[in-house]
């Protein structure tokens, strides 16, 4: 008994978990502005976005839907004692948020190259675009680095506790992150006439 | 038996600390995670900046009272700012925004809410140090460079910025729009980034604090009520602050990139700018929906600390307990509803106005319920007129001044002539300016003891800073309410040479003169403050008689705060002057079983079995007393 109220004394990790999902809340709220902002914009001043968005998005919406799937089975795998599963799907999970990365660079080149569509641009909707894509992935940015801090961890055989500790951390960003790309994609979705 | 076990661990953890905390210099005073040491680093970091904004607003207090004369004192303090003695009319204006912006964010956000939610958290809760005390030292040191930022601006070519606290564009994104508007407007929003990062982190940490750390015992309805607006407080800044960030990212991008979002169709210096298509009233939306949260941030951890400091100095439970906590929850869940208020003038749709006028004058019935409550809990109480109770009554005579003309300007048919006037700055200098000031100092004076290993301030000094403070602060504000009725605009530099207004000028002059014998007497505080610090009287334990947990840890600051096990809570933290009790107050680590011959019946609500031992115990001593 007395050993437990040492560890929980050392090891409280509740409340940092707890840490995290109110910084997703705090970054959910930025996202939450920014659309807000864009309907005042858009409403008020008759200015609507008028883009057919690229494909691209499509596939990089496919991207991160997988990273998810495969973060929730290297989580499973983590709680199983299975670490070899456990690093094989974090390194998955962080080639597919790569490729989500690449791939939203991609459609900036689509929308300037092919279809002249700038960030500085005298109709703001649509430099909005830019700005909801942009700060999207300064977060993938931040999720791949949960993710990385989970894999070392991995990889250094540290405590179970610490282990799933980091896994819980980086599941909770990763899948924020990607719930908020599909918040994004469908609102541009239906605000793009 | 397992107690017991407990109890061996934590006196062997804690002699385990002990040995491994070697602390140097530079881990005990400077990166410290400790959260006593943090909050005394962001006090006295808010100080110093309250120090300077208040400096900052005696310049421009001597420019409006007068207006012709040449100082040549301030050519040679201000160099290039003050040429032939006299302000330069863009400074004037530098002046005043960061002052505000020191006021409102450095002083009453980071020096308020740092200081007392990092010092009275973990202490009031019973917890060892914040949730993350690595996250709670960064977000000192985010505050401490968002500082340096902030003043450097002073050391640059063409000043700090100067659009104002709230930066509306045009003129904050256009770096050619006027001086106030180039490099130092660039510096400021680099220091709100990290203010506002530092923000975050503080406020996460105190809410995850607030719901997991709590010691056995203190369920939300026996926490202070100075940890319930803490609580709140942390909650409103986590919902508002990165709505900023998202209106400043946007702000940045207009700036710095040449998109359009808030500007269109501008001509600088006869040329036209190929902005198109933006709209500044977007700013305003996203500015004041962290904007109004934020004068909310700024009141209610001083009205916390008021309600505990005048329960405590009035010897009687606070009037009201419950309804003070709903009608926290009132004006937080409110103050984001209203936000509107402010741009009443910008055109906006009359219905909309409305709206927003009718959320506004909601948000009077919780202030009113909490004044009431402050005025009921002083009302026949015992009152011991220490300096913190002084200044926490003198919370509630601004907040009531001041609240009143919220009503005035809550209607948008009165704030249309109102608007952008004096009577707005008497109004929220009032309101939240003076009433949170002296919930800050009522902390100070009160919660000294615990921030300075046992210390007290001097009693004298402090009654005179409050007289002198308190005398003042309504000289200087209460004739703007007049100004403002008149038309005197607001942020002008010489609006005494308009024939209009030149009769204002006797007024002015009077004020800058009370402003100044307020700066004045903060001098007795800042001696009492630092003297005492060193050579302050020693307290001892408890030295209010007061029931929060705070008081039961050691004088000696100790890492972890109490030694062997963190104390269980029994009771709530209002039991002062229970009729049948020994004393006047019963701490909330004084067990029910204890103190049989002052509980009441209401104190057994859930404790079935604690309410059958009370009957036991009542038909035994008191024979003639019948119980239901």
């Amino acid at each position: 008994m007395a050993q437990i109220q040492q560890e929980n004394d050392r090891l409280n990790l509740a409340p940092k978990k707890f840490v995290l999902w109110l910084f997703v809340f705090a970054s959910f709220m930025i996202f939450a502005a920014l659309t807000s902002g864009f309907m005042v914009y858009a409403g008020g001043k008759g200015h609507g976005l008028n883009v057919q968005l690229p494909d691209a998005f499509i596939y990089s919406t496919t991207a991160i839907v997988l990273s998810s799937l495969t973060l929730f089975l290297a989580s499973r795998a983590a709680k199983r004692l299975e670490f070899a599963k456990q690093r094989l799907f974090l390194w998955l999970t962080m080639l597919l948020g790569f490729t989500f990365f690449a791939i939203q660079i991609y459609a900036w080149y689509i929308l300037t190259n092919k279809m002249g569509i700038y960030f500085v641009n005298p109709n703001a909707s649509r430099s909005f675009l830019y700005v909801f894509t942009g700060l999207h992935l300064v977060h993938i940015f931040a999720g791949v680095i949960f993710l990385i801090v989970a894999l070392i961890g991995s990889y250094r055989n540290k405590p179970q506790v610490i282990n799933l500790y980091h896994m819980d951390l980086a599941a909770i960003f990763w899948h924020f992150v990607d719930i908020i790309w599909i918040y994004l994609y469908v609102f541009l979705l239906l605000n793009q006439n | 038996m397992s107690t017991l076990a407990v109890q061996d661990h934590s006196v062997s953890h804690d002699h385990d600390q002990e040995h491994h905390h070697h602390e140097t210099f530079l881990t005990k005073y400077v990166f410290s995670q400790d959260h006593k040491m943090i909050g005394k680093q962001f006090l006295i970091t808010g100080i110093t900046m309250a120090v300077i904004a208040m400096l900052l607003s005696i310049l421009f207090r001597i420019q409006l009272a007068y207006p012709d004369k040449s100082f040549p004192l301030l050519s040679t303090l201000l160099g290039r700012f003050a040429p032939n003695g006299r302000l330069d009319p863009e400074f004037y204006l530098s002046l005043v925004t960061i002052h505000g912006t020191i006021m409102v964010f450095f002083v009453l956000t980071a020096g308020l809410s740092g200081t007392f939610s990092n010092l009275l958290i973990p202490l009031q809760v019973g917890a060892r140090d914040m949730a993350s005390p690595f996250v709670n030292m960064l977000s000192y040191w985010f505050f401490f460079i968002a500082s340096i930022i902030m003043l450097s601006s002073f050391f640059i070519q063409k000043g700090p910025a100067g659009p104002g606290w709230t930066i509306y564009p045009p003129l904050s994104a256009l770096p050619k729009a006027m001086k106030g508007s180039e490099l130092g407007m660039t510096l400021w929003l680099a220091s709100m980034v990290l203010f506002v990062a530092s923000s975050l982190m503080g406020g996460i940490n105190y809410v995850s604090t607030v719901l997991n750390m709590r010691t056995k015992g203190m369920d939300l309805w026996k926490m202070p009520l100075t940890v319930w607006a803490f609580f709140l407080t942390a909650i409103l800044g986590i919902l508002s602050f990165p709505v900023l960030v998202a209106g400043v990212v946007l702000l940045i991008f207009d700036r710095s990139f040449g998109t359009s979002f808030y500007l269109s169709d501008i001509v600088l210096n006869g040329k036209l700018l190929p902005y198109s298509g933006g709209s500044p009233i977007l700013f305003q939306h996203l500015f004041w929906f962290l904007g109004h949260p934020e004068v909310y941030i700024v009141i209610m951890p001083a009205m916390g600390i008021s309600s505990e400091v005048i329960s405590v100095n009035s010897r009687k439970p606070i009037f009201g307990y419950h309804a003070m906590v709903y009608s926290l929850i009132g004006i937080s869940t409110l103050s984001f509803i209203v936000w509107g208020h402010h741009m009443f003038v910008t055109g906006m749709n009359p219905f909309l106005g409305g709206v927003f006028m009718i959320t506004t004058l909601i948000i009077a019935v919780p202030s009113a319920v909490k004044t009431f409550n402050w005025l009921a809990t002083i009302w026949r109480g015992n009152i011991k007129f220490t300096p913190a109770m002084l200044f926490a009554i003198g919370l509630v005579s601004f907040f009531i001044s001041g609240g009143v003309t919220g009503i005035f300007l809550g209607n948008a048919a009165l704030d249309i002539p109102l608007h952008d006037t004096y009577f707005v700055v008497a109004h929220f200098h009032l309101v939240m300016g003076s009433a949170a000031i002296f919930g800050m100092l009522a902390g100070v004076y009160h919660w000294f003891p615990k921030l300075f290993a046992g210390r007290l301030m001097d009693e004298k000094l402090g009654y005179l800073h409050f007289w002198a403070t308190f005398v003042c602060a309504y000289l200087v504000f209460f004739p703007m309410h007049f100004m403002g009725l008149d038309g005197v605009p607001r942020r002008y530099y010489a609006m005494t040479e308009f024939p209009a207004f030149n009769h204002w000028l006797s007024v002015n002059t009077f004020i800058t003169w009370a402003a100044i014998v307020a700066a004045l007497a903060q001098v007795a505080f800042l001696y009492n403050f630092f003297h005492s610090i060193f050579f302050g009287k020693k307290a001892t334990q408890n030295p209010w008689n007061a029931n929060t947990l705070e008081w039961t840890a050691p004088i000696e600051h100790i890492h972890g705060n109490w030694p062997g096990e963190i104390p269980t809570v029994y009771r709530w933290a209002y039991d002062y002057s229970k009729p049948g009790a020994e004393e006047d107050f019963i701490p909330q680590t004084v067990p029910l079983s204890q103190t049989m011959s002052s509980n009441q019946e209401h104190d057994f609500e859930d404790n079935p079995a604690g309410l059958e031992q009370f009957n036991e115990w009542v038909k035994v001593n008191r024979p003639n007393e019948e119980v239901k």
